[in-house]
């Protein structure tokens, strides 16, 4: 029954790992699909809840939410089956891939390939920024905070764990 | 930071597998909502294990892969500097700590449910949180690739998948090939 379950989270977790092209978010549908409507491991408002948690999580939300629904369906060993299954398939390819990609460093098509790819990602994580922001961003307060820590950001060399706690106490303060 | 055009991948610094270990937790640790700021600011900016352009290159490619970019470049990033062990400690420093902390959030959570100042509190992080990703990304567009014309593919991703939500597959098959056909016709002007 239990090895059923790992069985179960690992294939899942595989698949999503080759299927999270470009951000983690797309693959929400996929997890919920497998964990709530297929194997039935948790209900639909528990799955919201653990997403939630993995984003006050640091690190990568969606492989903290695998660890989480890993844990639910089948306690350590299922976090632990779930995390390795969503990492393992895309860091080879990602690892063999770069080997294979570094090999043609000197020629200069690699180089060209670069020099397109270079501004898209620029614009991209302008783009991530927009999104964040815009859903973090509700008045003049939450604003504020934000401007803020981009100024200290750019401006200073402290550390950005700073700005979090200041954000964190300023909503503990109930300023936000 | 514009040097080095004529050798993109100069020979990585050396890096002990202990000091790579710590410093992936590091950027695994506090990289809440956005880990591309701390790994940015741990491995260019405080380390200087590689530059802005060596980071934007890995980024790139990993962000055309599979799973987290975060992941994907941790595993780039980790066998650029230490080969295979580098890429396998990189990824561990990553997750581990950031696995533990959401996993004993999960219990507590289960213990205490909904208390209003963690809402509070989860609502300033959270703009914080966004003001250093808009930094980061302004500290990312300092690269002599965008200072031309080229800029303007930043602006049509920035377009379609900020503001139009395009996802980002349908995206990156629609603007990877122009640019790179962009990039190619400048490089013939350029030596012509």
């Amino acid at each position: 029954m239990d090895s059923a379950v790992l069985l179960a989270l690992s294939l899942n977790f595989m698949m999503i790992s080759l299927l999270s092209v470009g951000g983690g978010g797309a693959t929400i549908p996929e997890m919920h699909r497998n964990a709530v409507d297929v194997h039935g491991w948790m209900s639909g408002a528990q799955f919201a809840e653990l997403y939630a948690l993995a984003q006050a999580a640091p690190g990568p939300t969606t492989t903290m939410f695998a660890s989480l629904i890993g844990w639910k369906a089948a306690g350590p060993w299922g976090a632990l089956v779930a995390v390795s299954s969503i990492l393992a398939p895309s860091c080879l390819l990602t690892y063999f891939g770069n080997r294979t990609w570094d090999r043609y460093r000197e020629t200069r098509w690699r180089e060209i390939v670069q020099a397109g790819l270079v501004p898209v990602t620029v614009g991209l994580m302008f783009a991530a920024a927009w999104l964040v922001t815009s859903g973090a961003v509700h008045g003049w307060p939450t604003l504020a905070i934000a401007a803020l820590s981009a100024a200290a950001m750019i401006m200073t060399r402290w550390n950005p764990l700073w700005m979090i706690a200041a954000g964190a106490v300023a909503g503990l303060l109930g300023w936000v | 930071m514009n040097a080095e055009r004529d050798s993109p991948l100069p020979s990585p610094p050396f890096v002990s597998l202990s000091r790579l270990f710590f410093a992936f937790m590091q950027i695994g640790i506090s990289g809440f909502g956005s880990t591309v700021v701390y790994a940015h600011r741990v491995v260019v900016e405080d380390w200087r294990w590689m530059s802005n352009e060596e980071f934007l290159d890995l980024w790139s490619v990993c962000q055309m892969l599979p799973g987290p970019n975060v992941v994907n470049w941790s595993v780039a990033a980790g066998s650029r500097l230490r080969g295979g062990p580098g890429a396998v400690v990189a990824v561990l420093g990553l997750v581990i700590a950031p696995v533990c902390i959401a996993l004993a959030l999960g219990v507590l959570y289960a213990r205490y449910g909904e208390v209003p100042a963690v809402h509070a509190a989860l609502r300033g992080i959270a703009a914080a949180g966004a003001g250093l990703l808009i930094a980061t990304a302004v500290k990312m567009a300092q690269t002599p690739r965008v200072y031309s014309w080229m800029a303007g593919f930043s602006v049509l991703a920035f377009v379609s998948v900020g503001v139009l939500r395009w996802s980002l597959v349908l995206a990156l098959a629609a603007l990877i090939p122009l640019s790179i056909a962009g990039a190619w016709w400048r490089a013939q002007r350029v030596r012509a």
